[in-house]
């Protein structure tokens, strides 16, 4: 559901996730909401069409910030990502099929192109040269991705070319290499002399070795300090994070449940507790007590957990802000909730909401031992005031289903008003 | 006797689940990496894994990718209820997924169902289904919304998420047991072979494609 956020400038990333090349077009489709299809095949063809294509994928591949997504994950799944105990993208062979026959389609044009334009001198070396970019930007890529799964938080500046070193690298920047170099020596014999292209080539490399003579040592020295610096940030960082966290939930209740050895019943809800908070911080990075319904209704269960011994699973479809409409929903579930753990005998509450864009159900089951409804005696006003009458109040249903022996579901129905909800 | 194997990289966790299944199911290996687990599988061809999602090598579906097609199925058992992690390990091919709180008997209810050949779904994987699915109260009209669930079949991922067990959820709906574990199975089907829709959407703004 969707919740106003302040407004916020977009930027444009490229998706390393979903890429061919350098992610550009991927990254631009997420980011124009336009199919990815679309803008590959905008970039080829404008690719034929007096290679406009390959300039601007250059120039994007080169200003577009890569997207850093690693850092969003709750520490739980990031650590498993990190440590290779998650899967990784995989990409199935279905995924290949539209490039083929775009590449196939390219191929096509270019040829046509050749055969009305005529073959320009040019055109085979740079379009050599250009792949063999290409291949090495897309390798730096990579690398750039391998450090940032990189844990040691070391920078050595071969890695930083080669990532974790596997065969692709190697081959990606060899065939670069070669490519580029065809693509020179393809020029030369097209212009039908070796001697210029030789000097060319001699003066290149020469100037390549002078700079890395003149710079290496700089360069290196600022890795090396790069390296100290931000290893020494991130663990520092991530011990205080680790370590605030600990001692607030784990170390507080480990010492809880000592103190309470000999009550088992405390002990199990103190665990239970720890569990959930400890899980859903490693895992789900949701919150309690937030804005949302399903924040709201996880702060009722770990609640509830607390005050009563019961176990409370929470499972949500959907969400929305807490509104004035969503309010006394919430005030009634906790009410339902409280009266299942208090009454029903059972160790164990289900609570369920669905959210739709006209509607807020929720759920809350237990198999307790139930009661009669109807012979519910005036003076018990828990369920009769604070839920069917508080739902009846606000333009919900309250529904409560109940047989002595198998337990007690009660059914929170709140029509939304789509104004209310934009 | 249900042959099973299971596949955790914490040796402490593989004894606890090992005792609480003695006597109901025979267990014949354990492995703790992708490597050994493949490896395991290969040799025993056990009936279920007990299959941990988070495993070094790749995960959970590092293993079942290569295992590839066998006679054996797979139950997922994990601590993380990301949605990512669920979804993409039943898409990934297993035939359910349980969290490692689940008690004994639970789990051996779940092992045999599994064997069986149906789908286990814990309330919150009905509610990811759900949400995976959402907008799917206009049902298919044309053949090819198949991959929607049907109207019966969101009744019964609701009422899972809602905490009902099957037998429950048979009489609520007055059907037969049999004919809740036969929508379970095809909801299962769609999750794994669905390419389309809402699912396609949801699942891409989680990455699972």
């Amino acid at each position: 559901m969707s919740t106003t956020a302040p407004l916020q400038p977009r930027r444009a990333t490229r998706d390393t996730t979903d890429q061919y090349l350098g992610g550009v077009a991927a990254g631009l489709a997420r980011h124009l909401g336009l199919p990815v299809l679309w803008v590959r095949l905008f970039f080829l063809l404008s690719t034929v069409l007096g290679g406009l294509g390959v300039g601007l994928y250059a120039g994007l591949w080169v200003m577009l910030p890569s997207e850093a997504r690693f850092t969003d994950e709750p520490p739980g799944l990031a650590s498993a990502t990190r440590t290779g105990r998650r899967p990784g993208r995989v990409r199935r062979m279905a995924d290949v099929g539209p490039l083929i026959a775009l590449f196939a389609l390219g191929a096509g044009l270019i040829l046509a192109a050749e055969t009305v334009f005529g073959r320009g001198a040019l055109f085979w070396p740079i379009a050599l040269g250009l792949v063999g970019v290409a291949l090495i930007w897309r390798q730096l890529d990579e690398a750039q991705r391998d450090r940032w799964l990189d844990t040691t938080g070391r920078i050595d500046p071969l890695g930083s070319l080669l990532g974790h070193g596997s065969g692709a690298a190697y081959l990606r920047l060899f065939a670069g290499g070669a490519l580029i170099l065809s693509g020179l020596v393809f020029y030369a014999l097209r212009s039908g002399d070796l001697g210029p292209a030789r000097e060319v080539l001699v003066a290149g490399v020469l100037g390549v070795l002078g700079l890395a003579i003149a710079l290496g040592p700089w360069v290196w020295r600022m890795a090396t300090d790069l390296t100290d610096e931000r290893a020494e940030r991130v663990r520092s960082q991530e011990r205080a994070d680790v370590a605030a966290h600990l001692h607030d939930s784990v170390l507080q209740t480990l010492a809880l449940i000592q103190k309470n050895a000999d009550d088992p019943a405390t002990v199990s809800r103190l665990a239970r507790a720890q569990e959930r908070d400890l899980r859903s911080w490693l895992f789900t990075g949701e919150s309690a007590g937030g804005e949302s319904l399903g924040a709201a209704l996880r702060a009722i269960a770990a609640q509830a957990e607390q005050d009563h011994v019961v176990a409370v699973d929470v499972v949500t479809v959907g969400d929305t802000p807490l509104t004035e409409l969503v309010e006394p929903v919430v005030h009634a579930a906790r009410e339902a909730v409280t009266n299942s753990a208090k009454h029903a005998g059972t160790g164990k509450v289900d609570v369920y909401a669905e959210t739709t864009a006209t509607l807020v159900e929720i759920f809350v089951k237990d198999r307790g031992v139930g009661f009669d409804p109807a012979a519910v005696g005036a003076d018990r006003h828990g369920l009769r005031g604070s839920v069917v009458g508080r739902m009846a109040r606000h333009g919900g249903t309250a529904e409560i289903r109940s047989t002595p022996g198998a337990g007690t579901e009660i059914v929170l129905r709140m029509p939304l008003d789509q104004e209310e909800t934009p | 006797m249900t042959r099973v194997v299971i596949v955790d990289d914490h040796a402490m966790f593989r004894a606890g689940v090992r005792a609480e299944l003695a006597g109901a199911v025979e267990v014949v290996a354990e492995a703790e990496d992708v490597p050994t687990a493949v490896a395991a599988v290969r040799e025993h061809q056990p009936d279920v894994v007990l299959l941990d999602v988070h495993l070094p090598g790749g995960g959970g579906v590092e293993v079942m990718r290569q295992v590839g097609a066998t006679g054996t199925r797979f139950l997922a058992l994990s601590v993380s209820d990301a949605a990512e992690d669920v979804i993409g390990t039943i898409r990934g091919g297993a035939r359910g997924y349980v969290t490692k709180t689940i008690t004994g008997p639970e789990l051996v209810a779940a092992i045999t169902r599994v064997a069986d050949g149906d789908a286990v779904f814990s309330p919150r994987l009905a509610g990811f289904v759900l949400d995976a699915f959402a907008g799917s109260i206009e049902i298919a009209a044309v053949d090819e919304d198949l991959d929607r669930l049907t109207e019966r079949e969101r009744e019964v991922m609701r009422l899972i998420a809602r905490g009902y067990a099957y037998k429950e959820v048979a009489r609520e709906l007055f059907i037969s047991i049999k004919t809740v574990e036969t929508h379970m199975s095809s909801v299962l089907r769609k999750l794994q072979l669905s390419s389309r829709h809402e699912l396609t959407r949801w699942a891409s703004d989680r990455r699972l494609l």
